[in-house]
């Protein structure tokens, strides 16, 4: 079986379990609302710093919710060791790998464009002209944060300690992918729009680089 | 449903040896399982058996030494090798290996599709039928007792023609008309030419199957034997611990 088949068959695994318990994808909406919500009402800011500040405060709760997000990933596979019988069947490990960053990319860019028209009502911030733009940013940074988080989760899930290590080992490798988000939302939210492509490269480039050292060394993140 | 004959492959485990930290879990087994022989690791708890048969299934790397499959050209090794095992080697483990949050269908369609099963719907269909859940098809597995879950799991196990079949205490939880079943389904891969590692705790109907018993203790085999008076020892000193 190709890796393609493998990953297609993994990722529809994957959406009907999700749907079915609804787990991660409330947990995450919920974290993501809380915080735009009491940042909105203790702050109270104008639309300049709305423009100013919004786009890293968005950022940073996509990045803390994801958090929450990719800790269950690999764990939840330890639970009756599915994770033996996945290896035991696929034709190619990364398979796994590839089904679980689609639909961790997938379920974060779904929270993301749920709650972006109530970001855009909450700070007074006009989303709509750069929608398209905007897709493409969620897109690009989500799938930064589902690669490295998924590989993060797949080792923190055989530590000791495991609920502490992954946020401890996400978020300063995040970092860059934060950044250059945010910076590019930034641009789009600006009162003139702009494009930054700088970050939008350097997302890129982030998203290929880790893809590939998944492709690469995701065998022995799987290894007892 | 009764089993294909398969191609002939046996297991070779050469001087392996598996740590963690500073504990051993196995020291320096060598074994030598033909093709088609059934046989039976026995030993208490903690005296290697799981992590043999996971290192034979290579979900677990051995630190030194190297398994291979006598009748394929693929083995594993501690550093290096090859790491293949025959495609058609199938693994009940302790834990059931199926999701609680899919049906029973599911499950085994997942799999089915994974190993590349053809005409995987009438193959599960089969399954299904054979293991007595038909009826609870489309029942989620969390909904399921042990038992029930127990035999998805050696289900899941037999989706392909396995040419080497590893069972890590398989009857566990089964009742004894699915314990009777399982015997009766191991005897035909037996005679179909399927190679058998399993291991177990005392005499039943399914270490009846078994012409070969091997005992470990503390990691290290120290009884190999044929079936006979020596044979029935080893299972009862595994029995008793």
């Amino acid at each position: 079986m190709s890796v393609l088949s493998n990953t297609t068959a993994l990722l529809g695994k994957e959406l009907r379990t999700e749907f079915r318990s609804r787990e991660l994808l409330t947990t995450t909406v919920v974290f993501i609302l809380i915080v735009m919500v009491l940042f909105s009402f203790t702050f109270d800011p104008t639309v300049g710093e709305s423009r100013r500040f919004g786009p890293g405060l968005l950022w940073l709760a996509f990045l803390f919710a994801s958090s929450l997000m990719l800790q269950p990933c690999f764990l939840r596979e330890l639970n009756n060791d599915t994770l033996s019988a996945l290896r035991l069947s696929v034709s190619d490990p990364f398979a796994i790998f590839l089904a679980k960053l689609a639909a961790n990319t997938l379920f974060l860019l779904l929270t993301e464009l749920l709650l972006l028209p109530i970001f855009a009502i909450l700070y007074n911030i006009p989303v709509l002209a750069v929608f398209g733009q905007l897709v493409l940013v969620f897109f690009l940074g989500s799938l930064g944060v589902a690669t490295a988080g998924t590989a993060l989760s797949a080792i923190s899930a055989q530590a000791r300690m495991r609920e502490l290590m992954l946020p401890l080992l996400l978020l300063p490798l995040l970092t860059p992918v934060l950044v250059a988000s945010t910076e590019v939302t930034a641009g789009l939210l600006d009162r003139q729009p702009f494009v930054q492509w700088k970050g939008v490269g350097f997302l890129a480039v982030f998203d290929v680089v880790f893809l590939t050292a998944l492709w690469i060394f995701g065998e022995y993140l799987l290894e007892e | 449903m009764s089993p294909a004959a398969v191609s002939p492959t046996g297991i070779r485990f050469d001087d392996i040896e598996k740590r963690y930290g500073g504990l051993y879990a196995l020291r320096r087994v060598s074994l030598e399982i033909a093709a088609g022989e059934c046989v039976v690791l026995a030993g208490r708890n903690g005296s290697g058996k799981t992590t043999l048969l996971r290192i034979a299934a290579q979900l677990v790397r051995p630190s030194t030494g190297q398994v291979t499959f006598p009748g394929t050209s693929r083995d594993t090794a501690a550093n290096g090798a090859s790491e293949q095992r025959p495609r058609a080697t199938a693994y009940v483990a302790h834990a059931t290996m199926v999701y609680d949050e899919l049906t029973a269908e599911e499950n085994l369609l997942l799999f089915a599709r994974l190993v590349g099963v053809p005409a995987r719907r009438e193959r599960v269909d089969a399954l299904l039928a054979d293991v007595g859940l038909a009826e609870r098809r489309d029942s989620l597995v969390r909904t399921f007792s042990r038992g029930m879950r127990q035999r998805i799991a050696i289900a899941r196990a037999l989706l392909r023609e396995p040419s080497v079949l590893l069972l890590d205490e398989p009857a566990t939880g089964l009742d004894v008309q699915g314990t009777a079943w399982l015997a009766e389904t191991l005897r035909r891969l037996r005679d179909a030419g399927c190679t058998m590692l399993m291991s177990l705790h005392g005499e039943t109907e399914i270490s009846s199957l078994a012409s070969r018993g091997v005992r470990l203790d503390a990691g290290s085999v120290v009884a190999d034997t044929r079936r006979g008076a020596s044979f029935a020892s080893i299972l009862k000193f595994a029995d008793a611990s």
